[in-house]
């Protein structure tokens, strides 16, 4: 029978606190790098020049038809070698999660603008908007309402790609809790509390994120 | 009551337009004065709401030109340049158009769908803006209907919103394109007065409708349209209660049952 002891963790509490604030760093620069490249990404692929479209649309797919810890330690051990420049283990993870998470964002981003009927689009024109003053002031803000619950979907998945951190050896969460594991030989107790900590911050945010779906369909119906 | 006046306020000349190997207008030449009130009418895809559509360039034609007011296009020729946002953009804001199903902005209350293209286009004062869509949706009678949203309005009032949101522009030129053909048959009334109380102001307008007797009573020019051709053009007592061509006589004997 085996003898659980999470007292023995108290003490490496500002181990935890160290990953614990990685986690959420990584995440939160993540999600607004990946939003802002998601963004211009889901925009340029509706432009009609093919130059700009086509490159875009190659990247989306290579992204999204990678896995994501490949692509981590892609940047990290192979790109450098490429292009001859060295990055630290975080602005290679930085810049592989923002990267992947545009692609899916850019995706949603486009997918919304394309929802939203072409009667807007007409009744913006014939009031005389340019193209950005009705991406401004019609298209955008009915397609975000739409965009919210995936976007908030795809966001929650970033924060929980953050735990591939750990491979690059960034201290996010899941690498502090391996220290701590090796320390301790109490692997058990340590990943069954990086796991809670993950579910802990998850958990909120999906119901947050239902909530919100469910009060923009209501919106959207009455 | 007509408003006619001897000056030109839109010109066409020999518009054509094809989509792929269907051609939808062909070689369309018309002139429409200033503070008349045409109605075009045809059987569907006759290309009436095509030319409607060329008239604010929502649908850019291959060949021919578009003059409206001051402001003028030639399509197909080796001069002709591709079209500039912008300039597209300011060719608009000279004609309102209101379109068959609505197409309000449905994040806008009524009043704010009103405001929009003071604000956004002519970037007028919000203050100016506000007073002015006040006055617009007085003048369609939704005063009280100002910060509903389009979702709570009726088929008739959204559309009346529509004529206030394209009114809001000044435009010299009001478009029609079946404004009451997606309308409950109790609500085409209300739309009808407001397009009629526009008629007696002197708007210059142009209908497409299948309201045959509204065409009669309020268009002092009626043009009968099928296959992508005017097929007979005239007064209302000519094209409507006279009609000369075959075609024309056909299509209206199924309005007077």
């Amino acid at each position: 029978m085996y003898h659980w002891d999470f007292a023995a963790l108290w003490q490496f509490r500002n181990v935890i606190a160290v990953g614990f604030g990685y986690t959420l760093a990584y995440t939160v620069a993540c999600v607004l790098l990946g939003l802002l490249l998601g963004l211009l990404v889901g925009l340029g692929r509706l432009s009609t020049n093919p130059f700009i479209s086509g490159p875009l649309r190659a990247y989306v797919e290579v992204f999204r038809c990678t896995p994501v810890l490949v692509q981590l330690v892609w940047f990290y051990y192979a790109l450098p070698v490429l292009v001859g420049i060295e990055m630290s283990a975080g602005t290679s993870a930085l810049l592989a999660l923002a990267l992947y998470g545009g692609a899916f964002y850019s995706e949603i981003i486009r997918g919304g603008i394309v929802s939203i009927d072409v009667g807007q689009s007409e009744a913006g024109c014939a009031l005389g908007m340019t193209r950005f003053q009705l991406m401004r002031r019609v298209i955008l803000p009915q397609a975000f309402k739409r965009m919210t619950p995936p976007l908030v979907s795809q966001s929650i998945m970033q924060l929980k790609n953050t735990s591939l951190l750990s491979v690059l050896a960034v201290p996010d969460l899941l690498y502090q809790g391996q220290i701590i594991a090796h320390e301790t030989y109490r692997p058990l107790e340590i990943y069954t509390m990086v796991a809670v900590i993950y579910f802990l911050i998850l958990l909120p945010a999906t119901i947050w994120a239902k909530r919100l779906e469910n009060r923009l369909t209501a919106q959207q119906g009455a | 009551m007509s408003h006619a006046t001897n000056e030109v306020m839109i010109e066409i000349k020999n518009l054509k337009k094809a989509f792929g190997e269907h051609v939808v207008l062909k070689d369309i030449s018309l002139q429409v004065n200033k503070g008349s009130v045409v109605a075009m009418i045809g059987p569907s895809g006759s290309g009436k709401s095509t030319l409607l559509r060329c008239i604010n360039l929502l649908t850019v034609p291959e060949h021919g030109s578009i003059r409206v007011g001051a402001q003028d296009f030639t399509f197909g020729s080796k001069a002709s340049k591709p079209l500039k946002d912008r300039e597209l953009a300011k060719f608009r804001t000279n004609t309102g158009m209101v379109f068959q199903h609505f197409n309000l902005f449905p994040h806008m209350t009524a009043l704010e769908n009103v405001m929009e293209g003071m604000l956004t286009v002519l970037r007028k004062p919000k203050a100016e803006a506000r007073a002015y869509a006040l006055e617009l949706l007085q003048k369609v009678g939704l005063s009280d209907r100002a910060d509903i949203y389009p979702q709570r309005l009726s088929g008739g009032q959204k559309q009346r919103v529509a004529i206030a949101r394209a009114l809001a522009m000044r435009p010299g030129v009001m478009l029609f394109d079946e404004a009451t053909s997606a309308l409950d048959p109790e609500l085409v009334g209300e739309v009808l007065n407001v397009i009629r109380s526009l008629a007696a102001d002197g708007m210059t307008m142009i209908l497409v409708t299948h309201e045959i007797a509204f065409a009669r009573e309020v268009a002092d020019q009626v043009i009968f349209m099928r296959d992508g051709v005017v097929v007979e053009a005239g007064p209302p007592s000519q094209v409507i209660d006279n009609p000369q061509e075959a075609a024309t006589q056909s299509f209206l004997s199924r309005f007077n049952g």
